[in-house]
Parts: structure tokens; C-alpha cells; sequence
């Protein structure tokens, strides 16, 4: 019998001001990218805590992503730059314990780069893909 | 031979006595003997008969910051929520502060916990504490009935034996790499203020344990925290943890299962130590009041370590800073940032993955 192929899962959190825009636009573009994102619109990447990250990788996520607008373009001024600082600690804080960091991903999409999105999709997917599935935060429920 | 233990401890009785009696303060914040043998207990004196039973030694690994917002609360006339502000200035409190203490009530101002005029500090500088776990493990399972302080070795005495324990080879880890044990803010110095300790690679721990491969880490996270009871003594003794509703406690979204499954310990544990980031002050009190001997200091001492490298700052240092991530600066690193520049161009990679695949 074959079995179906393993896809990454991937939660991304897209502000809601440049990147979900962004990912909108990779769509309208018809750009192609790996279908392995699962997408939550935010308000900003600064509304993105740890917990939700952790949730993510609990729940079943293979990785995360969190994007927002490239510093000094917040539509609230200066919430990616709080979001730059905690996410960096996080990152850190996750590969000190053991988690690959390739796991947990940040980046910076405006509203007008589709075309970047659609390769910032498919980076992460192509390094959680050579990762292979999630063990270590994973919670059978 | 008077220890310094006992000099600080008349000290402390004499001024915290002076300042009840003149109505200076209306409480004070120290401690008292515990029930056992190197134990103590926090202790909120309130008149000058009380503060007769204070005492100062090398056990008093509690942070004392971490009730000092709860002794303010109760000196403040009862009023009810719609309740004016009463008129005149509040009454005050006194406490005890140690290098480690004295930032944590730092970062208590900056966040709007504490008032500064309103808490009578009394700075020692400290010696470090003694981590009572490693005098037990020292003794091999003996009942230790009675310990004398010296100011280089413990006299432990129980049934049958007497040893002499030197006191720096017990202090507590974090204690053994401090390098402020002077307060920062204070208002009387009690003893001489020691300077800052300078020879100390403080970071050695985290340093040994980033040294390891990342299976190796997870190993090591797992194996330190497989023993959590998840009792949370560790968030209370904390003055950093004082969320009306602390994230363990959430149900509507379920942060962390109520289990003691490893996943939700973990990320009790990754959780708690991440929301200290940039406001710890390694002050050991978590540790110290863990009953499971966990080290759960060194994953804030790592978020400790990168605050410093990524921000250069230190928490409770200063007062009129702001928390390190309460700011930022536009030149922040951001290494970390994916470009996709690093992403495969053709949308045909899956072919030529297959193809390695059979290759191989």
C-alpha cells in the first residue's frame, strides 16, 4: 500500500496590514509556492506572543512563521520593532532547549512584494521539509 | 567571634525598630527563623517588639520583592473600587534589599508596581545565600539538627556528628556567579558596600550547555524538568509573576494542558522563563523554593545572556531606563530575519528532489 507523502504543516501569522496583503498578492500575481501554509491573520506581528507560537508547535505544526511589515512601515508605528526584539529571544530560547531553529521563522513582506512571499513560503517549507515532522513540542491529544 | 551575619542582624533589628517607633514606616519587610534548620520565613514586622525577631543569615534565599506590593496594598486605608484617592501621602514600608532584590523592586517602579517614595529601602550587600539542597545532599540522608553560621564554614551538628562545612562550596549557584551583590537603590546601607565582583564568567552554565549538539540540549531539557510536579512554587516565589491570571491558569485557549504530560511541562517551562525576558534578575528565588531541585534558573540566565549580547542591557540596573522589551532601537539584530533569498528559483524542485532521493 502507499502511503501518502509527508507535507510540512506550517501556521503562519500574517499582519494584517503588509503580509497577509502580501500573500494576497502572491496569489493574485498567480505566483506558485508549497500549499503548506496554514495562514491566521493578525493585526500586527507585535500582537504575536509566545504562547501562540508554542500553541502552534503543540497543536501540530511542523513550523511557524511570523511575518510582518519590514521595519519602520508598521501601520502602528513601531509594533514589528517590540515584535523583532521578542521574537529574536524566542528564537534563541527554542534552540537552547533543542528545537531546530529552523523551526520557527520571522520575516518581513510589505503589501507589494508577492512575489518575495511566495519565496519566503517556499524557504521555510523546503527547511521543514528537511527537517521531516515535528517531535518534539507535539502533544497527542 | 561575632559572624557579620549577626553584626547585620543587630543592624537591621536597630533600625527597623527606630523606624517603626518614629512612625517612619508602618510595616517592615524581613525575616524570621523557620521551623527547620537553615529555613526562614518572610516576616512583615509592626512594631518595634517585632522587629526584635528579625534575623539576618545566610538562608534567606526568598525574594523579598516579591511581597513587598502586597505589604503596601495592606497599610493603605481600606476604600472601596469608585472609592477618591485618600489625601496625603500613603504610608510606607520598609524592607531589606540585596544587589539581586533591590533591581527586582527596580523593575516593580518601572512597571508602575511600586512607588519609590513610598518603600524605606535597607541595602546589605550580599555575601551569597546558601543552597540549603547542598548542604542535604552534603550530609547523605543525616538529619541535620542544628546549624551555626560562620562567616566561612557552616557547623552542621545532628545525632551522632558534627561537620564543618566551608561555605562558599554551598552557596547557590547563582549567587556563586553574581557580579552586582550591592543594591542599586537604597536608602540605608547596612555594612559596607562591597563593589562590583569582577572575575566571574557568569554565564558558564548556559555557556556548557550551548556547547552541546541539539539532541544533546533536548535531552538535557527534558531530563532537567522530567521531575516537575508542576506545583508552581517556582512562578510564586517569583517577583517578576504577578499576572491576575497566569497563563498556566487559562482555559479559553488552553495555553498548557493541566497534565503533567511532558509537552505541557515543557512549555510550562519555556513559557515561564520567557515572559521573565529582560526583567530577571537571576535573583535564584524560583529555584531555591522548587522541591524538586530543578535548575530552572538557566533558561532565564540564557534569555539573560542574549538580552545583554542582542541589547546590551541588564535588567533593574536603572531606574529612569526603560525594560529592555518595553524599547527597541532600529538598529536591533535581525540575522534571523528569513529573506527567501535562500528558497529554490524553479517551481520544478520536486522532480529534482525525487531524483536524489533514487540516487542515493
Amino acid at each position: 500500500m502507499e502511503t501518502k507523502k509527508w507535507e510540512p504543516r506550517i501556521v503562519a501569522f500574517l499582519c494584517n496590514w503588509c503580509s497577509y496583503a502580501g500573500a494576497d498578492l502572491a496569489g493574485v500575481s498567480r505566483y506558485q509556492y508549497p500549499p503548506s501554509l496554514r495562514i491566521i491573520r493578525v493585526p500586527c506581528s507585535g500582537r504575536v506572543s509566545a504562547n501562540m507560537v508554542l500553541d502552534a508547535l503543540k497543536s501540530g505544526a511542523d513550523g511557524v512563521l511570523v511575518s510582518g511589515c519590514h521595519p519602520g512601515d508598521c501601520h502602528y508605528i513601531s509594533g514589528n520593532m517590540y515584535a523583532r526584539r521578542r521574537l529574536a529571544l524566542l528564537k534563541s530560547l527554542l534552540e537552547f532547549i533543542g528545537i531546530e531553529p529552523e523551526r520557527f521563522n520571522v520575516s518581513w513582506i510589505s503589501a507589494s512584494e508577492g512575489k518575495q512571499f511566495a519565496e519566503v513560503a517556499r524557504e521555510v517549507t523546503e527547511k521543514v521539509r528537511a527537517l521531516g515532522p515535528a517531535r518534539h513540542l507535539v502533544k497527542d491529544f | 567571634m561575632e559572624s557579620s551575619s549577626s553584626k547585620i542582624t543587630d543592624e537591621i533589628r536597630a533600625e527597623a525598630s527606630r523606624l517603626l517607633s518614629s512612625g517612619e514606616v508602618a510595616a517592615f519587610l524581613g525575616f524570621v527563623p523557620g521551623s527547620l534548620p537553615m529555613t526562614v520565613r518572610p516576616f512583615v514586622a509592626r512594631s518595634s517588639e517585632d522587629a526584635a525577631r528579625l534575623v539576618w543569615n545566610s538562608f534567606c534565599v526568598m525574594n523579598l520583592a516579591n511581597y513587598l506590593p502586597e505589604v503596601l496594598k495592606s497599610v493603605e486605608p481600606p476604600r472601596g473600587p469608585g472609592d477618591p484617592e485618600p489625601e496625603g501621602p500613603l504610608p510606607r514600608v520598609g524592607v531589606l534589599a540585596t544587589g539581586c532584590w533591590s533591581r527586582n523592586m527596580v523593575v516593580q517602579i518601572q512597571e508602575n508596581r511600586i512607588q519609590r517614595d513610598r518603600v524605606v529601602i535597607l541595602g546589605i550587600s550580599s555575601r551569597g545565600m546558601v543552597d540549603r539542597k547542598k548542604v542535604l545532599a552534603r550530609l547523605g540522608g543525616r538529619e541535620a539538627l542544628k546549624v551555626e553560621e560562620q562567616d566561612h564554614s557552616l557547623l552542621v551538628s545532628g545525632r551522632a556528628f558534627n561537620e564543618e562545612i566551608p561555605r562558599w562550596e554551598v552557596v547557590r549557584d547563582n549567587c556563586r556567579s553574581c557580579v552586582h551583590p550591592d543594591p542599586v537603590i537604597w536608602d540605608i546601607m547596612i555594612g559596607e558596600r562591597a563593589g562590583d565582583r569582577q572575575n566571574a564568567n557568569r554565564f558558564a552554565q548556559v555557556e556548557e550547555i550551548e556547547s552541546l549538539a541539539p539532541e544533546e540540549r533536548w535531552a538535557w531539557f527534558q531530563e532537567e524538568i522530567s521531575s516537575c510536579i508542576r506545583c508552581y512554587a517556582c512562578r510564586n516565589a517569583c517577583p517578576l509573576c504577578y499576572c491576575p491570571t497566569c497563563f498556566v491558569d487559562d482555559s479559553r485557549p488552553q495555553w498548557v494542558g493541566k497534565s503533567i504530560e511532558p509537552v505541557d511541562t515543557a512549555i510550562f517551562h519555556i513559557l515561564r522563563a520567557y515572559h521573565c525576558a529582560g526583567r530577571c534578575t537571576d535573583c535564584g528565588a524560583c529555584e531555591s523554593a522548587c522541591p524538586m531541585g530543578i535548575r530552572m534558573r538557566l533558561f532565564t540566565k540564557k534569555l539573560e545572556k542574549d538580552v545583554l549580547e542582542m541589547y546590551g542591557a541588564e535588567a533593574g540596573m536603572d531606574p529612569e531606563t526603560p525594560l529592555p522589551l518595553s524599547t527597541f532601537s532600529p538598529d536591533d539584530p535581525q540575522d534571523f530575519i528569513v529573506t527567501g533569498q535562500e528558497s529554490p528559483k524553479s517551481t520544478g524542485d520536486e522532480a529534482g528532489r525525487s531524483g536524489e532521493v533514487s540516487q542515493s
